[in-house]
């Protein structure tokens, strides 16, 4: 027999068990997934309704309790953070990817920015403490919490920006300085229209981000029960995350398992909208530009 | 007879029979203004010289075409006369290019105001990914034409110069990525002539593009000619021979010869300058 075909059927075996083992990790994790959300909807079944949207959160009775004043709170925090980290994060990458000259300086910054975007969100939270609430004494109010947010998204929105505009074709570029428009025009008329699509995908996955974040909101001390809307920037607030660990660190079961479920869902929901607006996008101007 | 005589009779047959029509005569040629002189210059690309003492000069309302094998610096010559090059980092020109008699690489130069008399269409058409109207709208936008009015007139009057206007008139707003590769390349020279320019560079503006979509641009070159000094880049020595009036040819960045097409076909002064258009390199 010779060596070849004595392999052949052990390799062969061993590429089989190697597919199958590959199939079982990614069936693994997307049961894991499944029963997860299963488990999650059984809780929350009979629980999540309109009274729970409309209610906010009681300490007497879980039946009573609400998701209203975290609902607004997480809307209010992902718009300020948005306003405050887009227009900044695609600043930076604008100066990066078409101002900045190749220097030394301009790769320390670009080694800091990604090791930022890897940072522990914690870390910005106490960095939130220091210098919003306390730094600028604007308390643990809306303001600051978006301030802090704004501070965790920066880096994906700067990363993702800045690789959306190395997306945009060399010659879009010339074509633009051969009509005679200065780097100024050529930014705002060509560049940024062409990477948006990219940029918007970006700020998307980062208001996700934003909004799914409990951590640095606890670091800067904002409220897990709160009992009104904010209704200016310096109110106090709470937002779904801090609301479901405030709820899951209940110890009546009602809340830590039914109304802490039913946040969730509402949660995860409004992650999958945000997700799916970032998928449709990508869709949408991926078969529009084509280059 | 030896191969390389009887091809370079062809060539000389083919050049007669199609630029006497056309071509500009060398007593015309010498007679008209010069656009565009380029007085010993060398070029940089960091460490690397890419032209060496390069003196020409290209009269008005004639299209010069920069012949020479791949590498040889037509298109670094080429991008030096819209100061391009700048964009390069550690791109670097010295001699002088003068356009209009005043040299282009003076430090008072408003190199953006430079780039609209001069126009460039590259080898690669490269519309904007924007409609057909916003895409030949660009150049008179960005240098501040705010009229609706002003700028349909251009768009149209621009659409028509580039003999596109009756494939295009009825769908403006539709995108410029869904025309062909040859209407393409069209609506780039229509974009570029929409900035109103005096020269027109074009860097091998067919090389991507069927035999008929080549036609058509030739035939759009001649039409432009009297209008605009016309520079092109080609490697097709039949193309040079059919559209130009000069021809000049480079070899490892430098300039071998320049003249009268008709001249530099039938009866080229250097055996480097035969060589390469009998085909015998390149
Ligand atoms: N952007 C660039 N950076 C560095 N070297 C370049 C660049 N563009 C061209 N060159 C070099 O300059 C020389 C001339 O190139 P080019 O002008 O493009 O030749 P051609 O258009 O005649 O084929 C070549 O050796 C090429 O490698
Ligand atoms: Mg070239």
């Amino acid at each position: 027999m010779s060596l070849a075909s004595r392999g052949r059927p052990y390799a062969k075996a061993a590429s089989a068990a190697f597919a199958y083992v590959c199939a079982l990790c990614a069936f693994a994790s997307v049961a894991i997934l499944v029963v997860l959300l299963w488990q999650m909807c059984r809780f929350a079944w009979g629980w999540l309704d309109w009274q729970f949207l409309t209610s906010f959160d009681s300490l007497l009775s879980p039946q009573k309790a609400g998701v209203k004043a975290a609902l607004v709170g997480s809307l209010y925090l992902i718009s300020l953070t948005a306003l405050f980290s887009v227009p900044v994060g695609v600043g930076a990458a604008v100066y990066l990817e078409e101002y900045a000259q190749r220097s030394r300086w301009r790769g320390f910054v670009q080694t800091n920015i990604a090791n930022l975007a890897g940072v522990p969100s914690i870390v910005y939270g106490i960095l939130g403490l220091g210098l919003f609430v306390r730094g600028m004494k604007l308390g643990a109010g809306v303001l600051a919490g978006a301030l802090t947010l704004s501070l965790v998204v920066l880096p994906i929105v700067i990363l993702a920006s800045q690789e959306a505009l190395r997306a945009v074709p060399a010659s879009i570029r010339q074509a633009s300085f051969a009509l005679g428009a200065t780097k100024w025009q050529t930014i705002w008329h060509q560049l940024l229209p062409a990477a948006m699509p990219g940029i918007m995908t970006g700020v998307i996955l980062a208001i996700s981000r934003a909004l799914g974040e409990a951590a640095p909101l606890v670091a800067i001390g904002a409220a897990g029960f709160v009992m009104f809307l904010p209704a200016g920037v310096n109110d106090r607030f709470t937002a779904l995350p801090l609301q479901i660990y405030n709820w899951t660190e209940n110890a009546d079961e009602q809340y830590q398992f039914h109304v802490a479920a039913a946040g969730i869902i509402v949660l995860l929901a409004m992650l999958i909208c945000l997700n799916a607006a970032a998928v449709y996008l990508r869709y949408r101007f991926g078969r529009r530009i084509r280059w | 007879m030896t191969e390389l005589a009887s091809q370079s009779k062809e060539l000389i047959t083919l050049v007669r029979s199609t630029t006497i029509n056309h071509a500009r005569s060398v007593d015309d040629l010498l007679e008209r203004p010069q656009k565009v002189v380029a007085e010993h210059v060398d070029f940089f690309y960091g460490e690397h010289q890419a032209l060496h003492d390069v003196s020409l000069s290209i009269p008005a309302n004639c299209v010069t075409a920069l012949i020479g094998p791949s590498g040889c610096g037509k298109s670094t010559f080429l991008r030096c006369i819209n100061r391009m090059n700048d964009m390069i980092e550690g791109a670097r020109l010295e001699g002088e290019i003068l356009l209009d008699e005043i040299d282009i690489y003076r430090a008072r130069t408003d190199v953006v105001e430079l780039r609209k008399r001069v126009g460039m269409v590259f080898q690669k058409s490269n519309p904007f990914p924007k409609s057909i109207y916003d895409n030949v709208a660009y150049g008179p936008k960005v240098a501040g034409v705010r009229k609706r009015s002003e700028l349909d007139e251009i768009v149209e009057k621009c659409l028509r110069r580039a003999a596109l206007w009756e494939e295009v008139s009825g769908r403006l707003n539709e995108s410029a990525l869904q025309l062909s590769g040859g209407q393409q390349q069209r609506l780039c020279i229509a974009r570029a002539l929409a900035t109103d320019p005096d020269v027109l560079l074009m860097d091998e503006p067919a090389s991507a593009l069927d035999p008929k979509s080549t036609a058509r641009i030739e035939d759009l070159i001649f039409e432009l000619k009297d209008s605009y000094t016309i520079v092109i880049v080609t490697h097709n020595m039949q193309q040079a021979a059919r559209v130009s009036d000069q021809t000049a040819f480079f070899y490892e960045g430098r300039l071998v010869e320049i003249g009268a097409t008709t001249d530099m076909f039938t009866k080229p002064r250097q055996r480097k300058t035969e060589d390469y258009i009998t085909g015998r390199f390149g």
